[in-house]
């Protein structure tokens, strides 16, 4: 029996609603599938899958890229810098252009001058923190509504678009609290609920990483850097041009996910991306350096990350633990099924263990949460690392006429 | 030819300074400081006896840092993760030190031998995950820095392990002078130099002594060159891998160390939580050298102590933070130049041997 990438799809949708649905039901906790949540967690969710899909581009082109976070930073920078000047679009496309200037950084010290990628990385991590609270004394202390850690407030806004005609009815459809049909309704209607321009253009920009990586020339030759540069040089693929082009291209994503962040909260704090750029690399991991699986990824991060934060009445943690036993139990049955029973059995007694926790306590304390993405990365990597599969010469020095 | 090589691994070092502060002054050109001000505000600062003090306490914390980074670097592991590794370590230690009333030596010995074991074990996870699930130590120990620090707000926070130590402030229990390490006050009267820049001292010889004179050591250096020819020779590299990471957790185990036992008395949530990427570029700079790693260190605290006046010049202090980003990037990147000419000059002599030769023939 052949399964379709579209039936596989379809399938594991519905299995992710029936658990979401199941466990609405049983804490009944409506928090877990309404507009609100929703629209928050893809709003949290936008930074995130844009370092991950700033890492894609990186990482495709052979070059691993630790400076996410740095550049992200840079990104909220700009943002902050000139969005309080000339308002929240000007603050986009400077925090744009300086995540870029980072990227542009990486591409000199790694590609040009061949320095280890993470150790590149590392320092422009270490400068662009550096820069940006120097900046930000320089230039913020005196203008009006600034401080010596924060920009002024950032002008104007990016507009978000709610289709009342059709959340309205979803929502209504969500509140009545039928089985899994008022939770895809709610999971729905987070769509257009105030829906962020900025998330329309993130998810366009997955789908168009997704085509021009894996559907033009382009994308080929850029992969075929990161795959085996000296056979692509033998070939005539001007390999150090694509490596320069994707990692600038990564910077520019990753300023794009750090501006996001300053013009969400129309303000640039120093340390504001809270090691989002790291997240944005697990996410990638996460999703086998590839864009749908990251944008997963990150949207479940994102998930997560508002439930903790929108966790008034302390239920919504224990809603995630019964979420997450639930997944696991069923990795454990497919594992179980297959030639994989020791990994299978592994799971099967943590999916024990998460049920007696979530069955003993009442509440949990939102630590639980904040590591849950950590660990979900740590278990990727531990239990599908044959399924994993980076690019072959991903942080692979290249010199061209070199052979390895 | 020793003194030669020696020299040239002086250019690169030398060059990051020379080139951070022309960028620097240029700086401070563009926002129209006085440049010699500044830097003479910094020397003379910098050189005080209360500021000399400051420096060697802090390069012993980044010493330690930088040292954890070395040992792993000499074979090609990146151990990212001295942040997690260390504040779970003084975390522990400070927990078990609050509530030890021994004799000093007792106390210390103890205290010490807690955060290494907490340290080794939290780097252990991620040496597992790299040995049996060949999950790169970079990514792991990045994941393990944050599942650290929430572990560490919560046991604070929630649990027992955190009290009120000061007015709305929690912390491990204070340790009693008795578990105190504080050192004495040689230079400066009024301020002492931490008991722990001797031990760190010690454990600088020692590194150097096991790294370049045990077989371990040499294990150690020869699975870093070449995996492949050590796996030939005998060497076990999931062993060696396990055993370096175990070390590198150890010695990052005593990061917090100087500073808590020094001076902060507790672990509360204000203490500093990044030593472990400033251990990174020092080790950098440093070259994995532990005299080299010992430079590294008081060039960095003296850019971070020196510029602590600066606000009195008008300029903000994050300058020296850049100064350090700065000479991290030129001194990596020179030490690729000088190593890249070095094979090639390498490559030149021996084919003019074999061209001699072929000629004699």
């Amino acid at each position: 029996m052949n399964i379709t990438k579209q039936q596989k799809l379809i399938s594991i949708l519905g299995v992710g609603i029936a658990i979401l649905s199941i466990t609405r039901t049983i804490t009944s906790n409506g928090d877990l599938t309404s507009a609100v949540t929703i629209s928050q967690a893809l709003g949290f969710a936008v930074p995130i899958g844009l370092a991950g899909l700033a890492g894609i581009w990186s990482e495709r082109a052979g070059v691993v890229n630790i400076g996410l976070e740095g550049m992200m930073i840079l990104g909220t920078f700009g943002a902050g810098w000139a969005g309080y000047q000339w308002g929240a679009w000007a603050g986009l496309v400077a925090g744009v252009v300086f995540g870029g200037l980072g990227g542009l950084l990486l591409a000199v010290a790694s590609v040009s001058f061949g320095v280890d990628q993470i150790i590149a990385g590392t320092a422009i991590n270490l400068l662009a923190t550096g820069l940006t609270k120097f900046l930000a004394i320089l230039l913020f202390t005196d203008a009006p509504g600034g401080g010596q850690a924060q920009s002024p407030p950032i002008t104007g806004e990016i507009p978000t678009i709610t289709i009342n005609a059709i959340a309205d009815p979803l929502i209504a459809l969500h509140d009545k609290g039928l089985f899994f049909i008022s939770d895809t309704a709610g999971l729905l209607s987070g769509l257009f609920f105030q829906l962020s321009l900025l998330t329309v253009i993130t998810a366009l920009l997955f789908i168009g990483t997704a085509w021009l990586l894996w559907r033009t020339r382009f994308g080929l030759r850029l992969r075929s850097a990161g795959e085996n540069p000296w056979a692509a040089d033998s070939l005539g693929v001007k390999v150090t041009t694509y490596k320069y082009m994707a990692v600038t291209i990564s910077g520019l994503l990753a300023g794009l996910g750090g501006a996001y962040l300053s013009i969400a909260s129309t303000i640039y704090r120093n340390g504001q991306t809270a090691g989002r750029g790291f997240i944005g690399l697990a996410t990638m991991i996460f999703g086998n350096w590839r864009p749908g699986g990251t944008g997963a990824g990150a949207i479940m991060f994102g998930y997560i990350d508002t439930l903790r934060l929108i966790d008034s009445d302390n239920k919504n943690v224990r809603g995630l633990i019964l979420i997450g036993a639930l997944v696991v139990l069923l990795i454990a049955v497919f594992l179980l099924r297959s030639a994989r029973r020791s990994t299978g059995i592994g799971f099967a007694l943590l999916g024990a263990v998460l049920v007696g926790a979530f069955l003993v306590a009442s509440n949990f304390p939102p630590e639980v949460a904040q590591v849950a993405p950590y660990i979900t990365t740590l278990l990727v990597l531990a239990t599908a690392s044959q399924n994993l599969r980076p690019p072959a010469a991903d942080g692979a020095p290249f010199r061209k006429g070199e052979s390895h | 030819m020793k003194l030669r090589r020696f020299l040239t691994s002086l250019i690169a070092p030398l060059l990051g300074v020379v080139v951070s502060i022309a960028v620097t002054a240029a700086i401070l050109v563009f926002i129209h400081a006085s440049v010699s001000g500044v830097f003479s505000a910094m020397l003379k600062y910098g050189t005080s006896p209360r500021a000399e003090t400051l420096i060697l306490n802090l390069a012993t914390t980044y010493f330690l840092s930088a040292l954890a980074v070395a040992i792993g670097f000499k074979m090609n592991l990146f151990n990212i993760g001295v942040n997690g590794q260390y504040v779970l370590g003084a975390v522990a230690a400070g927990a078990v030190a609050g509530n030890l009333t021994l004799p000093k030596p007792i106390s210390l010995t103890i205290t010490i031998l807690v955060a290494m074991i907490v340290g080794a074990a939290w780097a252990g996870v991620a040496a597992w995950l790299k040995v049996s699930r060949g999950v790169s130590e970079v990514i792991s120990t990045i994941m393990l820095n944050f599942i650290a620090i929430a572990i560490i707000s919560f046991a604070i926070i929630r649990t027992s392990v955190g009290t009120e130590t000061a007015m709305n402030i929690r912390g491990t229990k204070v340790i009693p002078e008795s578990g105190m390490l504080r050192g004495s006050a040689f230079i400066d009267p009024k301020t002492k130099v931490y008991g722990f820049f001797f031990v760190t001292i010690f454990i600088g010889l020692l590194y150097w002594f096991v790294l370049n004179r045990t077989r371990f050591g040499y294990d150690l250096r020869a699975t870093g060159h070449s995996a492949s020819a050590a796996r030939v020779s005998g060497i076990e590299a999931k062993r060696m891998t396990t055993i370096t990471m175990l070390i590198s957790g150890a010695l990052a185990g005593l990061v917090g160390l100087p500073y808590l036992l020094g001076d902060a008395a507790s672990y509360n949530l204000n203490f500093p939580t990044d030593w472990g990427f400033t251990g990174i570029a020092i080790a950098l700079l440093g070259r994995n050298n532990p005299l080299g790693i010992a430079f590294g260190a008081l060039l960095w605290a003296f850019l971070d102590v020196s510029s602590g006046q600066l606000i009195l010049e008008g300029v903000p202090r994050e300058i020296t933070t850049i100064m350090q980003g700065l000479i991290v990037f030129v001194v990596v990147m020179s030490y690729e130049i000088v190593r890249r000419n070095q094979i090639k000059s390498e490559q030149n002599r021996v084919a003019k041997a074999l061209e001699a030769q072929a000629v004699s023939a």
